[in-house]
C-alpha cells in the first residue's frame, strides 16, 4: 500500500467515524424528529446543513470541470444554483414554515383541498428525487474506486451502509447533525487545494481575487486575458466570451433558479427550524455557505484549464518542441487513464500530443465509427467526415502537421479530482479531496432519501392509505420507507439506466414545471383553486416532460426520439434542460386559465391562505 | 384594509423590489448586458463575465440577508411577529 492511500483511509475512516458517532448520539424518537428534526435547528446550522444538503456530487465535483470546458457560459449553472435561494427564503419558506406540517405534497393537497393534487406532487417528488440520488450513489462509487481502489460496487455499499445507520435511525435529527459535519469536511476538502493553486498560479491566495490578478512572473498579464489569449490560439473560442445562444442561456439560468426553488429536499430543510423568522434567515446563511464553494469554483475552473493547456501546449503552438511528448507525460495523466476518464490518440504519430479545436474533425471521425458500429447507413456520416477534413486541411493546423485533436476523452469530472495532482500539492490534500467528495456524494444522497420515505409513509400510507396509524406505526413505516429506498438508490447506482448523465434536466425540470408554480401560487393567490393547481400542474408537466422526450427519446430511450438533440432542431433554439422555464409559464397561464372559469376555494381555505401570510400564530392573529 | 392586508401589502412591495436587483444583476448584468459590460474592467476581470460568475452570487447573499431584516421589522410594525 502506498503512502497517499494510506493516508487517504486514514481521512475517510475518520470522517466516517465521525458521521457514525453522530448518529448514535441522535436518534429520532417520534415522526416530528424523524421528517423535521423537531423544528429545533438553529438557523445558521441549519443554513450549513442546508449547504451540504443542496451541494451535491454534481456542485462538487463537476462544476468546475464544466465551468473549466464552458467558460462564460457554464454562469447560468453559477447563477441558476445560486439565485434559487433568493425566490425560496422571499417566496416559499417562510410560509411554509408557517404553515407547519412535514412535507411538501401535504402542503400542496391541504391548500388545494385535493387528494388528487397531493397524489400528483408525491409522484413529481419521488421521480425527482430518485433520478437525483442516482447520480450520488456513482458519484460515491466513482470516489471509492478511484482514490481507495477498491471495487465500484464495494465502495456503493459502504457508502449505502453508512447512509443507512445515520438515516434509518436518526430520520432528520440525525441527516442534519451529519450533513453539518459533511459540510466542513467538504468545504474544506474544496477550498484548500483552490487556495494552493491559486497562490501557485498568481500569488494571490484566495481563488475569487486570483481569478481576477495576474499571473506570477508575467509582467502583469492578467490570468483571463492569458487564458484567453491561450485557448484561441488553439482554435477554441475565448474563455470569457459568450458561445450559446442569449435566450438559451437566459432560460437555462431561469429553469435552474426555479428548479432549485421547487425541489423538494431543500424545502423541508427549511421545515426544521423554530420559527417563521429563521426560516428567512436560515435560507441567506445557507447561501452563504454554499457562495463559499460556488464563487471559489470559477478560480478552480480556470486554474485547472490553465494548467492542464500549459501541460500539453509546453511551447509555442506549431513548433515541433511546442506539444507535450507521450512518453514524458506526467503521472496524473497515466492515472486517470486507466479510469477511461482521459484518453489520447497520436493521429499523426510524431510522439507528441496535440490538443487542439480541429472544428469538428474529431467529433465526425468518432460519429462515423459510431454509424458504423451501429450497422446502418453510413453515407451522411462519411459525408460530413469529408467536408471537416476537407476544412481542416485549409486550417493553419494541417501546416504544422497537425492530423486532428489528439486529447480524444477529457472528462469534466477529473478537473477538481485531479487538481491536487496537477498542481503537485502534497498527499493529504488529495485524501481530503477524495473525503469531500464522498461527504458532498453522502449528504445529498440522505436528503433526497429522506424526502423520498417522507412522502411514502406520510403522505402515501398515513395520508391516503390507513389514516388511522398512530405515531409509533408511521414512524416504523417511514424507517421502512427509507430502507427501501436506500435499497432502490443502490440497485440504480450499480445498474445505471442508460440515462443517468441526463437525469438532472429531468429533476429540475420536474421541480420548476410543477412543484414550484403550485407552491408559489398556492401562497400568493388566494383565489387558486384546486381544477387551476392540478391543470396546470399536469400542463407544466406534460410540456415539460414532452420536450425532454421528444429529443432525448421516451423515458430516455435514444431509439425513440423525434430529432436529434442539438441547436437546430431545437424550438426558438432552447435545449431540453432550459425547458423548465416555460413549462413553469404553461403552468401559470393554464392554472389561471381553469381557475378563473371555476368555482372560488372554500372559505377555509381563503382563511388558511390569509394565515400563512402573517407569521404570527393562528389562534392569536383571530383576536386582531 | 385591516391590519394583516396592509403588512401583506408592504411584504410583496419588498418583495417586488428585491427581485428586480436579484433580475438586474443575474439576468441583466450577467446575460442580457454581458457584452456591453465586458468592455469595462473590473482588475482582471471583465465586468459583464464578474457578475456571472462572482458579482451575482454575492449580491444574492446580501439580498436575502435584507429581506430577512426588513421582513423582521415590518412584523414589529403590524405587530404579527410571533410568540
Amino acid at each position: 500500500m502506498t503512502n497517499l492511500m494510506m493516508t487517504t483511509y486514514l481521512v475517510v475512516g475518520a470522517t466516517f467515524a465521525l458521521y457514525l458517532f453522530i448518529a448514535l448520539k441522535s436518534r429520532a424518537k417520534n415522526t416530528g424528529e424523524f421528517y423535521v428534526a423537531g423544528k429545533g435547528i438553529h438557523p445558521v446550522l441549519n443554513g450549513m446543513a442546508t449547504g451540504a444538503d443542496w451541494m451535491s456530487a454534481a456542485s462538487f465535483i463537476s462544476m468546475a470541470g464544466m465551468l473549466a470546458m464552458g467558460g462564460y457560459d457554464a454562469s447560468a449553472y453559477l447563477m441558476g444554483w445560486t439565485g434559487g435561494y433568493c425566490l425560496l427564503a422571499m417566496l416559499l419558506a417562510p410560509y411554509l414554515r408557517k404553515y407547519g406540517k412535514f412535507t411538501v405534497p401535504e402542503f400542496i393537497g391541504d391548500r388545494f383541498y385535493s387528494q388528487s393534487a397531493r397524489l400528483v406532487a408525491v409522484i413529481c417528488l419521488i421521480v425527482a428525487s430518485l433520478t437525483y440520488v442516482i447520480g450520488q450513489m456513482k458519484g460515491i462509487g466513482v470516489a471509492f474506486s478511484r482514490f481507495l481502489e477498491i471495487p465500484f460496487q464495494t465502495g456503493l455499499f459502504i457508502g449505502m451502509g453508512i447512509v443507512f445507520v445515520y438515516a434509518v435511525l436518526g430520520g432528520m435529527k440525525g441527516v442534519t447533525y451529519t450533513q453539518i459535519a459533511q459540510y466542513v469536511v467538504l468545504i474544506f476538502a474544496y477550498t484548500v487545494p483552490a487556495i494552493f493553486i491559486s497562490f501557485q498560479l498568481t500569488g494571490n491566495p484566495i481563488p475569487q481575487l486570483g481569478l481576477g490578478s495576474t499571473l506570477s512572473g508575467s509582467d502583469g498579464v492578467f490570468l483571463l486575458d492569458k487564458l484567453d489569449q491561450v485557448v484561441t490560439e488553439l482554435g477554441f473560442s475565448a474563455y470569457t466570451a459568450q458561445k450559446g445562444s442569449t435566450l438559451n442561456i437566459f432560460l437555462l439560468t431561469m429553469s435552474l433558479m426555479i428548479g432549485t426553488a421547487g425541489l423538494p429536499h431543500v424545502i423541508t430543510r427549511f421545515f426544521t427550524v423554530p420559527k417563521v423568522k429563521d426560516a428567512r434567515s436560515s435560507a441567506g446563511w445557507a447561501l452563504v455557505f454554499i457562495a463559499i464553494l460556488y464563487t471559489t469554483a470559477p478560480g478552480v475552473g480556470a486554474m485547472a484549464r490553465m494548467n492542464l493547456m500549459h501541460t500539453i501546449q509546453t511551447g509555442e503552438v506549431g513548433s515541433p518542441e511546442g506539444n507535450l511528448a507521450i512518453e514524458e507525460r506526467p503521472q496524473w495523466m497515466r492515472n486517470w487513464e486507466k479510469t477511461g476518464l482521459l484518453g489520447f490518440e497520436d493521429k499523426n504519430g510524431d510522439g507528441k500530443i496535440q490538443y487542439y479545436s480541429d472544428n469538428g474533425l474529431s467529433a465526425a471521425e468518432a460519429d462515423l465509427a459510431a454509424a458504423r458500429k451501429a450497422g446502418g447507413d453510413v453515407t451522411a456520416a462519411q459525408a460530413k467526415l469529408d467536408a471537416a477534413a476537407a476544412q481542416h486541411a485549409e486550417s493553419k493546423f494541417a501546416g504544422f502537421g497537425w492530423k486532428g485533436n489528439e486529447m480524444t476523452k477529457v472528462d469534466n469530472d477529473i478537473m477538481v479530482l485531479a487538481n491536487p495532482e496537477i498542481a503537485k500539492l502534497p498527499n493529504w490534500v488529495i485524501a481530503l479531496v477524495a473525503a469531500g467528495g464522498i461527504a458532498a456524494a453522502l449528504s445529498t444522497a440522505a436528503g433526497l432519501l429522506l424526502a423520498i420515505s417522507s412522502a411514502i409513509s406520510h403522505d402515501l400510507v398515513k395520508g391516503m392509505i390507513a389514516k388511522s396509524i398512530d405515531d409509533k406505526t408511521e414512524l416504523m413505516w417511514g424507517r421502512v420507507a427509507m430502507a427501501g429506498a436506500i435499497i432502490v438508490a443502490g440497485y440504480l447506482g450499480l445498474n445505471p439506466p442508460g440515462f443517468a448523465a441526463q437525469v438532472v434536466a429531468l429533476a429540475f425540470g420536474l421541480a420548476a414545471s410543477s412543484i414550484f408554480p403550485a407552491l408559489m401560487m398556492g401562497i400568493f393567490v388566494k383565489r387558486m383553486n384546486n381544477v387551476g393547481a392540478i391543470c396546470g400542474m399536469l400542463a407544466g408537466l406534460g410540456s415539460t416532460l414532452g420536450y425532454i422526450f421528444w429529443f432525448k427519446g421516451f423515458m430516455f430511450i435514444a431509439s425513440t426520439a423525434m430529432a436529434p438533440d442539438n441547436a437546430a432542431n431545437w424550438w426558438m433554439g432552447i435545449s431540453p434542460g432550459s425547458f423548465g422555464a416555460v413549462g413553469a409559464l404553461i403552468n401559470f397561464i393554464v392554472a389561471f386559465a381553469f381557475s378563473s372559469i371555476t368555482k372560488a376555494p372554500p372559505e377555509h381555505i381563503q382563511h388558511l391562505v390569509e394565515d400563512i401570510r402573517v407569521p404570527m400564530g393562528a389562534g392569536a392573529a383571530q383576536s386582531h | 384594509m385591516n391590519n394583516a392586508q396592509k403588512y401583506w401589502q408592504a411584504n410583496i412591495r419588498l418583495v417586488i423590489g428585491c427581485l428586480i436587483v436579484w433580475f438586474f444583476v443575474s439576468f441583466g448584468c450577467g446575460i442580457l448586458f454581458v457584452n456591453q459590460l465586458n468592455a469595462i474592467r473590473l482588475g482582471g476581470y471583465q465586468l459583464g463575465f464578474w457578475f456571472a460568475q462572482q458579482g451575482s452570487i454575492y449580491t444574492f447573499v446580501v439580498l436575502i440577508f435584507f429581506y430577512a431584516w426588513r421582513m423582521n421589522q415590518l412584523d414589529r410594525k403590524f405587530n404579527v411577529e410571533e410568540a
